[in-house]
């Protein structure tokens, strides 16, 4: 099945908006100030992605939608995110571990997209690939930290990899299958320097790509959308 | 709980011919997390190019008892300012 530009543009629209709103949800509640900072930075680098990728996908749908209505106006069945981006942040290793699976896909696709003859995808992917780089620093030093920690840490990593990695198998469905050789080398690479391995194969859970997403994304909007959608158009 | 993560101190480099300044400290395990949290902190709104992290525990300080001591002597050496020189207009930062 080929990809539609507009399918594609929400596609990678929806992933960095849905995320960020979850890094987002640890303001204030983080273990300390730095990673409080730290995951707030990394949330609206990706809301910046989101709204280049939604401006776009509304240019090319051509109905008048620009990233704001797009973002505040669409029901749970329109998101075209990813399942891993809407998981509950659950706790930090949990977190981390979200974010090192999603950047590091999220590297070799835009590393791709930088190569498309598309200029407007082109031009989003040079500018995010050096967000992503540091995401994936950042993430990939906590799972390594975290794995290579304390008994505790070690389990809660170990549990995290468990929980994210049902997820993983919808990155890569159709034709960005290409990319797993490439994304599983990396990660088993960094989980190695911490003694850590990727779980064994699971049945793969799929269907945010198509709309069909877990409970856990209406709760998101619901808070997201609230304002605007209790006073449309509203600014501050 | 005993916090056990280290406090670093955090020096940037505004722009290149600039020296180092310090703006803070943070708290982090090692020193190239030191790194990135000192990066989020402090270089969020573009305030530098380059970054230092030195662990707080490495800096010794003088003792505020000894401040007499130490620099009340130089309160009356004006003659130690270089106010007699012209500074041509093109020299910045001395």
């Amino acid at each position: 099945m080929t990809q539609s530009p507009l399918d594609l543009a929400l596609r990678l629209g929806d992933d960095a908006l849905i995320l960020s709103q979850r890094l987002c949800e640890w303001c204030g509640h983080a273990p300390t100030l730095e990673i409080d900072l730290a995951l707030s930075n990394i949330g609206l680098d990706l809301l910046g992605q989101a709204q280049f990728f939604l401006d776009y996908a509304g240019q090319l749908e051509g109905a008048g939608r620009d990233a704001d209505v797009l973002a505040y106006h669409r029901e749970e069945h329109e998101f075209k995110n990813c399942l891993l981006a809407e998981q509950p942040n659950g706790d930090f290793a949990r977190t981390m571990v979200r974010q090192f699976f999603f950047s590091s896909w999220q590297l070799l696709r835009f590393q791709e997209l930088a190569r498309s003859s598309d200029e407007h995808f082109a031009a989003i992917a040079a500018k995010a690939l050096k967000e992503i780089a540091y995401h994936l620093q950042f993430s990939a030093d906590w799972v390594v930290r975290l794995g290579d920690g304390t008994e505790e840490s070690r389990t809660r990593v170990q549990t995290a990899l468990a929980w994210c990695w049902r997820f993983v198998d919808e990155l890569f469905a159709g034709d960005d299958g290409v990319l797993r050789p490439a994304w599983e080398a990396r990660v088993s690479a960094t989980l190695a320097q911490a003694g850590l391995s990727l779980p064994a194969p699971v049945r793969g859970i799929t269907g945010g790509r198509e709309g069909r997403h877990s409970e856990h994304l209406g709760h998101l909007l619901a808070e997201m959308q609230y304002l605007q959608r209790v006073h449309p158009g509203a600014q501050w | 709980m005993k916090n056990i993560t280290p406090i670093w101190e955090v020096f940037v480099r505004a722009k290149n011919g600039l020296s180092h300044r310090h703006v803070g400290s943070v708290h982090a395990a090692d020193a190239s997390s030191a790194v990135e949290a000192a990066r989020d902190v402090y270089t969020r709104r573009m305030e530098g190019v380059s970054l230092w992290v030195v662990p707080s525990n490495a800096i010794t300080a003088s003792d505020p008892g000894d401040a007499a001591a130490l620099f009340a002597p130089a309160e009356d050496k004006i003659y130690r300012h270089p106010t007699f020189y012209t500074v041509p207009d093109n020299v910045k930062h001395i």
